[in-house]
This record gives C-alpha cells, structure tokens and sequence, in this order.
C-alpha cells in the first residue's frame, strides 16, 4: 500500500480497539446509497520506477528550447544552494508556522524577506508574500480602494501598458466588488504614460494610480513625475515592480517628492525557476500608514518569556481565521517555500550580486536587439529607454515568425498582437543573463533566414504594382 | 542571528552573479537608485550554514508527527519532488508555444479527469493557487451563474458557525452578505435554523463535509434539496476530502462546485506556509464558469482553453494559470496511489483517526462529540483539566511539543471550548500513535502534578513561549540599518566604509565586528 505503513496484524488490532469488524464500519454514518463504487476512470497505481520513466519522457517532450520570452516571467540563474537548501524536509514539509516555538526556522526567514523587500522597495512593511505578482496587485488595488475617503471611492486607473495577464487578474478580482477600473492609454512613440492621457481621466475622484517599472514592454517610466501627479490628485500610487531591476532603478519609496504608498509585483527572478508559471511568489509591500490594511500574514520580531529574540506571525486581527467576512482578504495559504528561496537567493547574490546580473540582462537585450534588428524590417516600437526586454516591430505576421521559430528549437519572443493589435505585428523580447552571446547569434540568424525565406515565398503570389 | 548581523561589506557569494558589472550609462540617471539597498553581504558556506541552521529549528512533517486537524500533515512522497523537478519542467516558459507544451499539458489534462472522477464532478479547472483561491474562484462562479441568469437578487451566502474563516472572508470578497447556520448538538447543520435562513436572497451555502467538527454531516441529502429547492447552490470546501477521498464523491452529495486542496489530500509540501493548489470542480451547469486557463484535449494534442474559449468564465487568477509545480506533485502522486490507493487513503485516514479517539477517550481525555464516528478527525475539549487544574489547550499544545509532537490544531473550531482537533493521516504508524497517546497522558499526569510545568511549555526549544501582544502593538516587522550606516551597505558604497550589518539591531552585536574584515 503505498505510503501507508500498516501491517495486516496492525490493522486487526485498531479495528478491535475501535470495536468494529471492518473498516468500512467507520463509514457506517455515511448514507449508503451515496457511497462510491470502483473509480474506473482513475489509472491504477504504478510504482515508482514506472511513474519516473512517465515523466521522464513527458519532461523531454517538452524540449529545452532557447528561450528568449520574458513577459513576467524570467530564466536566471538559480545558485544550487537555493533549492538544495529547500529540499530540506524541515522548510519543505512544515506547516505555516502557527505553533511559533516550533518554527522558528520559518518564521525568521519570513522576517528577514520581509527585510530585504523593504530594502529593495524602500517602503516600511511587507507582507510575508501572496499568490503570484499578478493576485498581489489585485490586492493592493483593494487596499487603497478601502483606504479612500470612507472606502467610497472605488476608481482605479490602471494603464494600457501593464501586463496583459495581469489586468486580466485584476478584473476577475476586483470584479466582484463593483471598482471601477479604467484603461489609460500608453504614449504610441514612447510606449509610456504620460499626464496628457491622465489628465482627462482625472475629472472624477480616484482611488489610486497604478505604475508600472518597468512597464510590459520594458520601458521605463517617469515614476517621479507621474507618482507627484497622482498624489496631487488625492490619490494613491501603486508601483509594479520587477523587483530585479530595483537594483539598478528608484525604488518606489523614493519615487517623487513623497514615494509610492504601495509597491507589489513578482519575485520570480530571486530563486524560482520558470516552471510553467508557478510556483512563484507575489510580493506586497506599503507605508507605515497602510499596514493594517496588507493582507496576508506578516512575521514579527518580539521577545519570549526569558527575554530572548524571537519571532511570530503578527497583526493578526487583520486575517480571516480571526476576523471571517471583515478580513482584509480571505488569503491563507501563500507561497512560503518560494519566499526561502527568495530570501536564500537574495542573501547570496546581495545588492552587487544582483545589480551584476540586472545590468547582464540590460546589456544582452540590448545586444539582442542590436543584432535582431540589422534584419530589414525590424525595428523596436518604441523610442524610449528599456530595462531588459524590447518590443519589436517585425515585416512579417508575428505569429509565423515565431512558429518557425519554433521549429527551430528557439523561442523568439512573446506575441504582442493578441493584447495589441494596433502594434501588429510585434513581439517583446528578452535575454536574460543566462542567453550568451552565442546564443544571441543563434537567434538573429535564425530569424534573418526566417524572414527571408518569407518574402521570397512571397514573391512569386504577390503581384508587382 | 540574523542573515543581516552576519554581512560583513565586502564579502560576496562571487560565484553566483556575473563576473563583470556592465555599463548601464544609457539608463536615465533620475530613474536609477541612488543608495543600494541594504541587503546582506555574505559568502556561500555561511549563507548555507546560516539557513540550514534555520532549517533546524522547525518541525516538519520529516522530522516530526504533525497531527494538524484539518491541515492533512501527511507524508509528501520525495518522488513528487524529485519527478516534478526534472530539468524539462523547471525549464519551460510559461507562454511557450504548443508545439513545446504537449507533456505538461498531458499530465495536467490526465490531472483534470483524475480530481473530476474522484469528486464527482463534471469538469475541473487547475487554476487557483491555494485553497483560499478556490474557494474565490467558486463563488464568484455561483455569482456569475445566477446572474448570467438575470437572478439579480441573491445577495447571501450561508455558512455554518463551524466554517474555516477563508468561507465568510471569500463570501465578502466576492461581494455576498454572509450568514451564519448553527450547528446542532449532534455536530450535523441545524436543518431547522437552515430551513429557515433560505429563500430568494440565498446564493449558496459554503459547506465542509465532514465537517471541522471531524463528522460526517448525516443530513446532507436534505440540505441539498432544501438549498436547490430555494435555487441556490451548494459549495464544497475539499479542506477534508481526505476523509472520504473515493469513499464518497462531493458531486453524488448533491454539490454543484467544489474546491479541492491539493497541499492536503494530495499530499503536496505546505513548505512552511504554502505553495498551495486549489483546483476547483463543478456540475454540468457551470461549466462555462470555470477560471482560465484549462486544459482541452483534441484528438491526439492537447491546447488551453482561453477566454476565446469560454467568453463566460469568471477570468484568469494568476497571470500564468497556477501553481504548476504543484500541480505536476499531485499528478504524480495520483498515478503513484492509483484507483485502489485513493479509497485506502480514506479508510486508513479514517482508522487512524478512530483508533487515535477511541483510545485517548479510554486514557480519560473527554471527546467534544462522543456519541458520532470520527471522520479523519476529531476533536477532544480539555475544559475539564482548564477549570479543575488551570491548565488549558494552549498548554497542552505547548507541552507536546517538548515530547517531540507537533500540536494538534487548537481554538478551532471556535464553538469548542478548549479544544484539541487532531488528525493523525493514514501515513502515520500505530505505534507513533501509541506513543503520541502516551505523551498526552503523561502531560495530563503532570498537569495534576505540576501545573506550572505544562504552564511555562515549551522549555526544550529554541525559544520559550512569545509575547504575542508585544509582538502586534509594537511592530518590529523588517530588520534596518541603523541610522547613517545603511549606506555602507552594498556596491554604490565604494570601498565597503559602513558597518551597518552589524550594528543597529539592538541586539548587541559587538558593533566593531563589522569594521574588522571591511
């Protein structure tokens, strides 16, 4: 019986201490006519050697194409330490450390994230982490939509320019709870925001102003000026952050005259692998003056009995298990063991370490698009500076491209027309640290070729005018 | 010690990051960071050391027999981890092409019709990353359903008294009035008290069957047809499905969505708080409902299903539709159990449990609902020892832990005074049950004995009993650099001049250490 490690002699033992002859006897309180028979569609068990082989192949199915799509999430290199330290059975198979003196291990790690997000954002308090960077927003939104005037003010502005993905989330969120969310349109020549498309947006009271740096195409934006605008407005700012690039760029605490109040976004680049998308981990963090408003659990440093340092989870009086339908959020489980690997990874990268590897993407996706873009046709969308991804403009259907991309074992980017069709047809791309400059190579021929072999094929069904 | 009392500047893990800084001169001055930012400076051995360190001072599932009531601490197989980990999936881009998906996809789809058969249900979607999240994504289905409907005016959900917290705290985040249901003395939901809350405000009712007071709720045949009567819907919380896992389906219950969590009954990791995941399943009705992205098969390839798909669903939970991980752990341990082993899950859950009762019972512990079976939990009151002896659950609870026990769940559910809710799991031995029935007949020895003792637990641990209270009126919730010292840390600061690691914690670190190695 797998994973179950009772003898035959055993099981007669606790069945005549319970005092039954069977064990479906325990059952006996369960209305007969609604008990199951054979599950005829569930496989019947394999043993371990199998299930590896299965795997196995449907792992290697999947290829290790060389990959060259970022959109929110990022192929760094992940320091063997991180995931062997979290294999570790007492940080992989704990609970959430309810029972403090028991977890101490857990709870001074989540303590000390909550210092390095702190450090990285320049904001006060951060939360112990939520879903994914996309849920993590959601709640922030909600939090400054309870912080407005009596909660009253239920208007967001979220710009055009934020992941796709990402306003998607926010909407099944907040959907719920009848806030108003409103499209701000991005600069076409810069791919930015500016006040000429707020301005407009602003004759009704809103609750808060979301920016993000860097924005879904990579560019930067003017967070000083636009965080000054909101504020001035009565509003909050809410600041999605590739956590990475806050080594190199202003944190949002320090963004205009008086900082962002909230900044959230997703720490995948600190320890995570790509993996299909999750498990990754959404970070929250706010000012002083907002904490009682962040969802989800918090760790804090206090003493014990004797006077020793210790640490527990915290502000309690703000989740469900205590506070039911007036909670700030109905999160309970969040993402802990990725949490430990953000916070390993940070640790051993530190502020140099990390801004190296910011700096390495920066300068490869420039590369990349240096060498993607002596292909005649390509040309970037947008004017203005980048951190480490860049959309491109390509002379032929985006799709195709990359399909024959594809073919070719290289994932040339993310396809921007579905979100975008006035940028038809686009692709965002990235090189990380990782893609070298051979790499690289590999890419901007492969996609020369592609591209003329294109309008070659072209030639012969396009008439000459 | 703190990763941060243990920097020195200077010192860096060189291994790890690239061994160059390039240029980023074309980057708008105004828009970079002007200070680092104060993180730790440390090389590899002591960042490990320093967290395997950690690691040790944690129970876990590993180390320790965590009988957890409704949190299922069973055994996380190491091939789930180990399988799930493979080089393909760690690697793969979450917006890579189909023609670079077709595995994963075909273990997630095979997944999909694994929890659907097992539960009943006619479809299921992946996509919510923890229990709480299904919960959400399942009555924001019920929302949608009835207004899809033009049924404009059901504003309510019921929950009973003995609910988990996340089931009102969803019911408000999706915008519903939430109210309660008494539990009758029986532990099953007051009909009477139900019957009289439903009506055409009524949405649905969130339910845990068993339920948290560790029984099987015997009428449940006549909740479904009194809430369907009314036309609500009934939701399922899976928080204990792995009492009746193959037993009995939620969908032959009569409930029409349910949530189910994988961290529990599919014994992926709780790695000290989560990744979850919380896939959702529902009847034929609400189908079209169900959050994105999901898994079709079409002949022999596989694809997800988008928005273009399915324009009804209730939308995208998070940006990349889940935790995958997870969700390939829990596959993998599907088609380790298989068919047969899902039943077993139950039945050995369920002996466990009851041997575990019948037997404290007999040592003289008083049980909160004696006269009913135990599902695959069941709870003990001590309000006996806290009013003879002074000694409470909390005490208790403490106290296991010097015996080497993780704590039962205690103050839960919240209609129990003093409560102790224990699930053993089927991966547990009778002999570690026997010897964990031992410790807390010892402990209730010593309560009669020395009060103080149990009162002053636990005193073999890394840290005695916290103050909670100083803990949340006195925040101290991120370690900082003392004043002036912050910007010594980290690479814009030249030639390492600060100390700020070592000094400004409060906490005594000789303040000198730091300028030592600088």
């Amino acid at each position: 019986m797998p994973f179950i490690p009772h003898t035959s002699d055993q099981v007669v033992a606790m069945l005549a201490a319970i005092g039954v002859a069977d064990i479906d006897d325990l059952f006996d309180e369960i209305p007969p006519e609604l008990q199951t028979g054979e599950l005829t569609a569930i496989p019947p068990a394999l043993p371990e050697m199998d299930v590896a082989r299965l795997m196995a192949s449907r792992a290697r199915q999947d290829g290790q194409p060389l990959c060259f799509i970022g959109a929110g999430a990022y192929d760094h290199h992940i320091p063997a330490v991180v995931w062997q330290l979290l294999s570790r059975g007492e940080l992989y198979s704990a609970y959430t450390p309810y029972q403090a003196e028991a977890s101490q291990g857990t709870l001074q790690i989540l303590y000390e994230f909550q210092s390095m997000m702190t450090a990285l954002t320049a904001l006060d308090v951060s939360n112990a982490s939520l879903y994914d960077g996309a849920s993590a927003l959601a709640e922030a939104i909600l939090m400054a939509v309870r912080s407005s005037r009596h909660g009253k003010v239920r208007r967001v502005l979220v710009p055009r320019n934020l992941h796709p993905r990402y306003r998607a989330v926010v909407r099944t969120i907040v959907a719920q709870q009848d806030i108003d969310l409103v499209e701000v349109p991005f600069d076409p020549a810069g791919g930015h925001l500016t006040q000429a498309a707020l301005e407009p947006l602003a004759t009704e009271p809103f609750a808060a102003l979301v920016i993000p740096q860097p924005n879904f195409f990579g560019v930067l934006e003017e967070v000083d000026a636009l965080t000054d605008w909101a504020q001035a407005q009565g509003a909050l700012v809410i600041g999605v952050v590739n956590p990475l690039a806050l080594a190199l760029l202003s944190p949002p605490g320090d963004w205009g005259s008086r900082g962002a109040d909230i900044a959230c976004g997703e720490a995948q680049p600190f320890g995570m692998p790509l993996a299909s998308g999750g498990p990754y981990a959404g970070f929250l963090c706010c000012k002083q003056a907002l904490m009682r408003q962040l969802p989800g659990r918090i760790a804090g440093r206090t003493q014990d009995l004797d006077g020793k340092i210790g640490y527990t989870l915290t502000l309690q009086a703000r989740e469900q298990h205590i506070r039911r339908s007036r909670a700030t959020s109905n999160i309970c489980t969040n993402q802990g063991l990725l949490v430990n690997a953000a916070t390993i990874h940070l640790a051993l990268m530190g502020a140099e370490g990390l801004a190296r590897v910011a700096a390495a993407c920066h300068a490869h996706t420039r590369l990349l698009v240096e060498r993607l873009r002596e292909t005649p046709g390509v040309v970037p969308c947008f004017d203005r500076p980048v951190f480490h991804e860049q959309a491109l403009r390509l002379p032929a259907p985006a799709g195709d491209v990359l399909r024959s991309l594809a073919a070719h074992n290289i994932l040339g980017g993310y396809d921007l027309s579905a979100d975008y069709p006035e940028l038809e047809p686009a692709i965002l791309v990235c090189a990380t640290e990782l893609r070298t400059a051979e790499d690289i190579e590999a890419y901007a021929t492969k996609l020369a070729r592609v591209i003329a072999t294109r309008s070659q094929a072209r030639c012969p069904v396009e008439p000459k005018l | 010690m703190l990763i941060f009392e243990e920097s020195r500047p200077g010192r860096r893990a060189s291994a790890q990051a690239p061994l160059t800084r390039p240029e980023v001169s074309d980057l708008p001055a105004h828009l970079c960071r002007r200070q680092a930012p104060a993180l730790p400076e440390v090389g590899e051995l002591q960042a490990l050391r320093h967290y395997t360190r950690l690691s040790q001072k944690n129970f876990s599932i590993d180390t320790h027999f965590y009988p957890l009531g409704s949190c299922t601490m069973k055994y996380n197989p190491r091939a789930c981890h180990s399988l799930a980990s493979l080089p393909g999936f760690l690697g793969r881009h979450p917006l890579s092409p189909p023609s670079h998906s077709q595995g994963l996809l075909a273990c997630l789809h095979e997944l999909q019709e694994i929890l659907a058969a097992v539960t009943g249900m006619h479809a299921v979607s992946l996509a919510p990353a923890a229990g709480a999240q299904g919960e959400f994504a399942g009555v924001a289905m019920i929302r949608a359903y009835h207004l899809a409907r033009g049924d404009l005016a059901r504003r309510e959900i019921l929950v009973p008294d003995a609910a988990h917290g996340t089931n009102p705290a969803t019911a408000a985040m999706c915008g519903f009035q939430v109210r309660e249901i008494p539990t009758g003395p029986d532990g099953d939901l007051d009909l009477a008290a139900l019957s009289a809350a439903l009506g055409p405000q009524t949405a649905g009712i969130m339910l845990t069957n068993p339920s948290t007071i560790g029984v099987f709720d015997r009428g449940i045949q006549a909740v479904a047809e009194a809430v369907h009567q009314v036309g609500g819907l009934l939701y399922y919380d899976g928080a204990n499905l792995n009492a009746i896992l193959g037993k009995v389906r939620p969908g032959d219950m009569g409930f029409d969505v349910i949530h189910m969590n994988l961290h529990k009954t599919f014994a992926t990791p709780h790695g000290g708080g989560g990744p979850g995941a919380g896939p959702v399943g529902v009847a034929e009705r609400l189908e079209p409902f169900l959050p994105l992205p999901r898994v079709a098969r079409e002949g022999t390839d596989y694809r997800w299903l988008e928005e273009a798909d399915r324009p009804q669903s209730i939308g995208r939970l998070t940006a990349f539709g889940g935790n995958m991980g997870i969700l390939l752990r829990a596959y993998i341990y599907a088609r380790l159990v298989g068919r047969e082993g899902m039943k077993r899950i139950a039945e050995y859950a369920t002996l466990n449990a009851n041997y575990l009762f019948q037997r404290l019972v007999e040592a003289g512990f008083e049980p909160a609902y004696g006269k009913r079976r135990a599902s695959h939990e069941f709870i003990l009151t001590l309000r006996r020892e806290a009013k003879e002896l002074g000694v409470n659950a909390m005490d208790v609870a403490k106290r296991l832990l010097d015996y080497g026990f993780h704590a039962p769940t205690t103050y839960f559910p919240l209609l129990v005074p003093e409560c102790l809710l224990i699930e053993p799991t089927e991966t547990e031995t009778p002999e570690e049950l026997d010897r964990f029935i031992a410790a807390l007949a010892a402990i209730r020895a010593e309560a009669q004995a020395d009060p103080e003792l149990v009162k002053g637990a636990p005193h073999t641990l890394p840290v005695r009993r916290l103050d909670d209270v100083r803990a949340a009126r006195e925040p101290d919730l991120a370690w900082r650099p003392s004043k002036g010292s912050g910007a010594g840390l980290g690479p814009d600061s030249g030639s390492g001049t600060g100390s700020g690691a070592s000094s400004g914690s409060g906490l005594g670190t000789d303040s000198g250490v730091g300028k030592a190695d600088a």
